[in-house]
């Protein structure tokens, strides 16, 4: 039984031993590089470009300007296509622009022989501009008078409202008590460890291969080809492996431009290799939200009400536009489906970097506020955190009002329950009330979230696989499931492995993606791989058994039914004995000269259906109020995603999401000059990611339920570890010093504002600090 | 990819300023932690560099005759963290190698670049500060002692003309001997950052009187600075928990941070009063004071 278990990871050899090849290892030797010329005001357009000297310096081969690129705006999201004209994504962008929307902005690109020399030639690159005010707050942004930042948008990306469950009005008419809060979280960046990075070349006159490090090869090939006008056959995108994208690579981002060049370059090889600087200014990032919430809870700590006006911050262009805000805000049928919830979302654009796809895809944003809001519910009727949300959050057999589909698995009470238990809720309750006078405070938070397991019915769900048996009786699988190294390939070949029966070693996944061959898919992304390929391996494997099976008959003489796989055997079902081994049957497939031939299976299969997941964390903090910071002593997060494939890669990919969590609650946040626009921190030492030695050991654990619209009764991980540490540790700040923030990150420069105002900055006390 | 123009290996101390002498131009580089960043952001005067990485003869921890503890130049923060001598005698030396960078870093940065590098930040210069650091300056033919608080002229500027290199940083017996000091790092993160505030306390205790007290703070203005006038208010004081108090209220009058978006004034203002207490407290366990 190959899922369940912790195998190693496909690529684990590979990775550790540096032998692993990412887009920057498969370097051509003539390959020239291209080096963006950006804009350095937020808001405005090029009033004169001079380009001359810069074409003129030695190794430069060329230098294009907005002038020189087609004028046909394209959408960058990484969404399937979408056969509804009015679920397309905004079409706002152009290779480069004169109009400025963001400190930033590409203007034009140099392609020179190295590095150094389109360095050089970047600097003898003269603009002129006519600047216009920046745009950056909300109230600014919505003024009537404002500037359009596109034309024709009144800065509004998109806007919509739903509600669920009795009318809001007299919903709210049954509370006892109504809670209001207003919630703001910050712009973070993924820091995936491999930075954006893409070539392109010909490799015939017609032909244009992009090799990059990408999320979605297969919709970057559309993307693409909508991008420039060209026919999708004539694109061909490679992936090889690629060292994390958080969402940042589900977008199309360097792509269009590396095949425009090639294609005026006579399809030499260009390659476009962001530093980490134009990484965390130039492409994508977690959008800022605003959030005002309205609570009504009854004494008895029911949640009759809910009401949420939210902003989304999109920047200068729409990316993933509304579909952030519109996909976060649908969480909370499935989370408290039992609350009158209405809801109202825009999004808008401003002169700031571009806000995309980011791990878990809005939720972050709004269950943020939502768990802030439920603490502070809570608070209000003097219930326990925990007894309050056992008693309004969703269970088995619910109805998520929404989506108009019943809860099929659900094991939020239990993942509530145990960590508790790890925490040590009850009794750390009681002790930490010695802890909330002094310098040094103690307090615990907890905070809950559902999330889905892809976008269906929102976008298509679809997923392909081939599987081939080899002449040596092991299989080589193919899918268009992209591994990005959250460890998808190494799931398929144990889910493989389960229904071939066969040793998880004679199960290869092609790692490197080709849209030439690989089987079609959309990609990762929405936590949907392992969940929507399921169903596709399952067929595909089952398929390629009966083939097997089928020859070993034709080869033995026996009925079909009389035989089955074991441990890499054939064997006689009723006998147990061993018929033959795969080896045996292999070679005859394919080199009898009369019967058989190569055994394949290739599926494809779409998915109608999106299983809710849930989890929770918990922490235990201490905070140190004169020297504003927060030490977390401990954290669990617990998860219900249904049947764990391999408990040591999804403990991995928990850790992960907690500590991305936590750096997002303590000091993440990209510092924007509100006045003008320009980023502060677009670098590693200013952008204070956390290290290792900064977070305490990541505790982890399961609930495991049975999905039954899974094909081995997983549902999704990918994303939803890093939504709730910091709710959670905010209600525990607050738990350990009564004060509320309601702004993200708790950084030391937030807590000591907040302190300050708060009257407790100068708590004299003996702790020993 | 680094725009570098000349790059060549010194084999001795005294190559090294010839080499300087003939390329006026040229800079040098040890660990190159600060040269490299520079580097590769374009930075001028950085495309042609002078090696002093690994020169044994500047790579030393040493005790003289008259118990003067010299530290070579070139001596990297790893080898400060190892020390015996520094272990045994200015444990707060350690405190302050501990908290640069993260292991990569304290392998190859040395403290003589982290002083010559000039910035109010650095780790090791604020010890330094507090225990009364000489430097020893070599060029062809001279050599020169300067006092590390005259060696900050502003920020990213040292005393040092044109040949002269660093050699020794020469920490005297009656700044060292009998005291204990404390390195107080605060910054955002544990590791991989630059203080936000670093806070360095030296002092010496007879009787349950402070008598001798030295204090010295990074980042609380441009170079790094001692805080004279605290230090004159309360030596000869006896130590209670209200003197803590009166440090950090004084501390105040002594410095001169500044408002950047990396942090207020205020803020900054607020951690230097609390560290002045934290690491008093710190020196004062290590005196075998307690409060
Ligand atoms: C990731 C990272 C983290 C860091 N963290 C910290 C930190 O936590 N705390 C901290 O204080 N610093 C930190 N730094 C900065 C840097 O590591 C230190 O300042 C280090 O001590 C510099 O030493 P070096 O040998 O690398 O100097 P180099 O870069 O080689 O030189 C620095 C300067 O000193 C000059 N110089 C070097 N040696 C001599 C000499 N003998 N005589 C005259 N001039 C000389 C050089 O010409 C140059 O101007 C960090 C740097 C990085 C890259």
């Amino acid at each position: 039984m190959a899922v369940g278990k912790s195998v190693n990871r496909m690529d684990a050899v590979a990775k550790v031993t540096g032998r692993a090849e990412y887009t920057q290892d498969l370097y051509k030797p003539d390959m020239l590089v291209a080096r963006y010329f950006r804009s350095t005001i937020a808001h405005g357009k090029v009033t004169l470009i001079n380009v001359e000297k810069a074409k003129n310096l030695k190794g430069v081969e060329a230098v294009f300007t907005y002038e020189d690129v087609p004028e046909n705006k394209f959408a960058t999201a990484g969404h399937p296509f979408s056969l509804d004209p009015g679920h397309k994504d905004v079409e706002d962008r152009l290779l480069l622009s004169q109009d400025i929307r963001f400190m930033g902005d590409e203007i034009a690109i140099v392609v020179a022989h190295d590095e150094i020399i389109a360095n050089k030639a970047l600097k003898l690159i003269h603009v002129s501009y006519k600047e216009y005010k920046p745009l950056t707050f909300p109230e600014d942004i919505l003024k009537k008078d404002a500037r359009q930042i596109h034309k024709g948008s009144s800065n509004i990306v998109g806007e919509h409202e739903y509600a669920f469950g009795d009318d809001i009005k007299e919903a709210f008419k049954k509370a006892d008590v109504v809670v209001q809060g207003k919630f703001k979280t910050a712009m973070v960046q993924h820091c995936h460890l491999e930075n954006h990075i893409s070539y392109a070349y010909m490799d015939d006159l017609d032909r244009i291969v992009i090799v990059s490090s990408t999320q979605i090869p297969h919709i970057v090939r559309r993307l693409v080809s909508e991008a420039l006008n060209m026919p999708l056959n004539r694109i061909r995108i490679l992936k090889p492996f690629v060292g994390g994208g958080f969402g940042n690579k589900q977008d199309m981002v360097l792509e269009p431009m590396v095949a425009f060049l090639t294609l005026k370059l006579d399809g030499r090889p260009v390659q476009i290799n962001l530093s980490r600087e134009e990484c965390m200014l130039g492409t994508r990032n977690r959008h800022p939200f605003f959030i005002d919430v309205k609570t009504g809870i009854k004494k008895d700590g029911t949640i009759v009400a809910r009401q949420m006006d939210a902003i989304s911050i999109t920047g200068a262009y729409a990316s993933h536009g509304h579909a952030i805000i519109s996909a976060g805000g649908s969480k909370q049928s499935s989370l408290y489906p039992h609350v009158a919830t209405q809801f109202h979302a825009r999004t808008l654009y401003a002169n700031i970097p571009v806000a995309g796809a980011m791990r878990a895809y809005g939720s972050p944003q709004i269950l943020y506020a939502v768990e802030c809001a439920t603490e502070d519910a809570a608070r209000k009727i003097g219930m326990d955190s925990v007894e309050f949300r056992l008693k309004n959050i969703a269970r088995q057999g619910d109805m998520n009002l929404l989506s108009g589909k019943r809860i099929l698995s659900c094991g939020l009470t239990e993942c509530l329950v145990k960590g508790k238990k790890f925490i040590n809720w009850d009794s750390k309750v009681k002790e930490y009330k010695k802890y909330k006078t002094g310098p040094v405070r103690r307090g615990l938070g907890v905070a809950c979230f559902s999330y889905a397991s892809g976008t269906y019915p929102v976008c298509v769900e679809v997923a392909g696989v081939r599987i081939v048996l080899n002449q040596d009786g092991t299989v080589h699988v193919m899918v268009g499931a992209t591994e990005i190294g959250q460890g998808s390939d190494t799931v398929v070949a144990q889910m493989v492995a389960q229904t071939l029966c066969l040793p998880y070693e004679h199960v290869m996944v092609v790692q490197a993606q080709d849209t030439d061959v690989s089987p079609f898919d959309t990609g990762a992304y929405a936590s949907r791989q392992a969940y929507v390929v399921s169903n596709a391996v399952f067929k595909a494997a089952s398929d390629l058994k009966d083939k097997i099976l089928g020859h070993a008959g034709l080869m033995t003489q026996r009925q079909r039914k009389d035989l089955d796989i074991h441990n890499a055997k054939i064997i006689d079902v009723y006998t147990n004995e061993n018929v033959m081994d795969m080896k045996t049957l292999a070679v005859d497939s394919f080199y009898h000269k009369e019967r058989g031939g190569q055994l394949t299976s290739e599926i494809s299969h779409k998915t109608t259906t999106n299983a809710p997941v849930f989890g929770c964390t918990f922490v235990d903090i201490e905070v140190d109020i004169p020297l504003c910071k927060i030490k977390i002593n401990q954290i669990i997060n617990v998860h219900d995603s249904g049947v764990i494939l391999n408990p040591v890669q999804a403990g991995g990919q928990v850790h992960g999401g907690v500590f991305m969590g936590m750096g997002a609650a303590l000091l993440e946040e990209m510092m924007i000059d509100t006045k003008t626009g320009r980023v502060y921190n677009n670098n590693l030492l200013d952008y204070k990611f956390p290290t290792f030695v900064d977070l305490p050991q990541i505790h982890h654990d399961f609930v495991e339920t049975k999905e039954p619209t899974s094909g081995y009764g997983n549902k999704s991980l990918g994303e939803p570890p890093v939504i709730t540490p910091p709710p959670a540790i905010r209600n525990a700040v607050l738990d350990a010093t009564g004060v509320c923030i309601n702004a993200l990150p708790l950084s030391p420069h937030h807590l000591f504002t907040s302190f300050k105002k708060g009257g407790i900055l100068d708590s004299k006390g003996d702790a020993d600090v | 990819m680094f725009d570098l123009k000349k790059h060549i290996k010194a084999t001795c101390l005294d190559d090294a300023i010839a080499l300087l002498i003939e390329n006026p131009n040229a800079r040098l580089i040890a660990g190159g932690t600060d040269v490299l960043i520079k580097l590769r952001h374009g930075k001028k005067g950085y495309s042609e560099l002078i090696d002093i990485n690994g020169l044994e003869e500047l790579r030393f921890i040493k005790q003289d005759k008259q118990n003067n503890i010299l530290i070579g130049s070139g001596t990297v923060f790893s080898d400060i963290i190892q020390s015996d001598i520094i272990k045994k005698h200015i444990p707060m030396l350690s405190d302050a190698a501990q908290s640069v960078g993260g292991p990569q870093i304290r392998n190859v940065a040395t403290i003589g670049g982290n002083i010559c590098n000039g910035v109010t930040s650095a780790d090791s210069a604020s010890s330094l500060f507090s225990l009364n650091a000489v430097l020893v300056v070599k060029t062809q033919g001279a050599i020169r002692e300067i006092p590390i608080s005259d060696f900050y002229l502003g920020p990213g500027k040292v005393d040092l003309k044109k040949g002269e290199i660093l050699t020794t940083i020469i920490i005297r017996p009656d700044d060292y001997m009998g005291s204990f000091g404390y390195y107080y790092k605060y910054a955002m993160r544990n590791a991989m950052d630059i203080a936000t505030i670093g806070c360095a306390v030296c002092l010496k205790v007879k009787h349950h009187i402070l008598a001798d007290f030295r204090i010295a703070y990074g980042v609380a203005g441009p170079v790094p600075i001692r805080c004279l006038k605290t230090e004159k208010s309360v030596t000869n004081k006896k130590i209670t928990l209200k003197l803590l108090d009166d440090i950090s209220r004084f501390v105040a009058h002594d410095v001169s941070p500044r408002t950047s978006w990396r942090a207020t004034k205020e803020f900054r203002m607020n951690i230097i009063c609390e560290l002045s207490k934290r690491a008093t407290k710190k020196a004062l366990n290590r005196a075998g004071e307690g409060l």
